[in-house]
């Protein structure tokens, strides 16, 4: 599915290029594209390096394994082929918890290192197990209590309590969570992988 | 007070883990830097997944193509209930964060704070992620193509949070 999504947003670009006249623009975006992606590598490599650090001394303290258990109702409704007391298990409780307290830049690399864990439990497939889909929507949906880089922007404009958006941000993240789960949910009956 | 709390959170996780690892005689130095070097080799794997997300968003941008998808989608997301000022932020949103976040400081200078438009913007900006963006570095550091229901599924959560949020704010503040 990735094939034809992406070649046609490439294609799509090229036409609308070609019919508005932005063929200069769309070539500079070209060159700009790579030098971004290796910029946001770079950013993004960074601070996943410095929490792998943070966590591997977390793991090896078994402050990873306290987390999970604090998570382990949520873990056994959500993912109830993931082991409650695995390292994957603690990696996904961490990735939920940053997501909570709105630490999106750590919240990022304990995701990827659960999906590493999330493939080599699952058997290495080649194809994205539902544990894992359930797992990324989870981390689209952007549940958090304190929406703090929002807040920051609110008050540098001027509201008067940059916090009082937090009842409907709340509620409308618990939705968002709620109906993607649901619909992963209906779909995982529907797209079985195939050749199993 | 928001930013005192928001800039506490980080520090305190640091500081608080590395501390706990020292109480339970945790080699933390060794530790740490054994750890940093695992997170170098993720990183370097997401990169082939990312370049082909960004190259395909940039170009969507600069073409003009994104534009012809605001207008097309412009009455699909009026009739939803979405205030026609955010339409194109509810498009950028799952597909690039900075582009969303760029389009969130411009409503914020366009519209000044605490109305309708402002609020429904924040609110759309806490509940939602750059979807695209997390499926591109979530699966490409494992190398998986065969995504099969991701996109809809993860979609399907954007879009409830779009129509939640208008509906929300209309209600609760309107």
């Amino acid at each position: 599915m990735m094939n034809y999504i992406w070649a046609g947003m490439l294609v799509f670009s090229f036409i609308s290029a070609a019919f508005f006249g932005n063929m200069q623009e769309m070539s500079d975006g070209i060159v700009k594209a790579a030098e971004d992606s290796i910029e946001i590598v770079l950013e993004l490599g960074g601070i996943l390096m410095l929490w792998s650090g943070v966590m591997a001394v977390a793991k090896e303290a078994g402050l990873m394994d306290k987390i999970a258990r604090l998570l382990s109702p949520v873990i056994r409704i959500v993912f109830p082929k993931v082991e409650p007391k695995s390292e994957t298990a603690s990696l996904i409780s961490m990735n939920i918890t940053a997501n909570l307290l709105g630490l999106g830049s750590a919240a990022t690399p304990l995701g990827i290192k659960a999906m590493e864990k999330l493939y080599e439990e699952g058997g290495r497939k080649r194809y994205a197990t539902d544990e894992m889909i359930r797992f990324v929507v989870i981390n689209t949906a952007a549940l958090k209590v304190i929406p703090t880089t929002i807040a920051m922007f609110r008050q540098e404009a001027g509201a008067k309590v940059p916090m009082d958006i937090l009842p409907a941000s709340l509620f409308a993240s618990g939705a968002s969570l709620l109906s993607g789960l649901l619909m992963a949910a209906v779909l995982s009956k529907i797209f079985r992988p195939k050749g199993e | 007070m928001v930013a005192i709390v928001g800039a506490l959170v980080m520090p305190v996780m640091l500081c608080g883990i590395l501390l706990y690892g020292l109480f339970k005689r945790v080699n933390v130095f060794d530790v740490f830097l054994e750890g940093v070097m695992d997170g170098g080799k993720t990183a370097v794997s997401i990169l082939p997944a990312l370049m082909a997300l960004v190259l395909s968003v940039t170009l969507l941008k600069e073409s003009g193509a994104l534009n012809v998808m605001v207008k097309v989608l412009d009455p699909v997301s009026t009739r939803l209930g979405i205030p026609p000022e955010i339409s194109p932020l509810t498009l950028l949103c799952p597909i690039s964060g900075s582009g969303a976040l760029s389009m969130y400081r411009e409503i914020l200078n366009t519209y000044g704070v605490d109305n309708i438009v402002e609020r429904t913007a924040s609110v759309i900006m806490c509940s939602t992620e750059t979807t695209f963006y997390a499926v591109a570095i979530y699966f490409g550091g494992i190398n998986i193509k065969e995504i099969r229901y991701t996109l809809p599924a993860a979609l399907t959560a954007d879009f409830t949070s779009f129509v939640v949020s208008s509906f929300l704010v209309r209600l609760i503040y309107g």
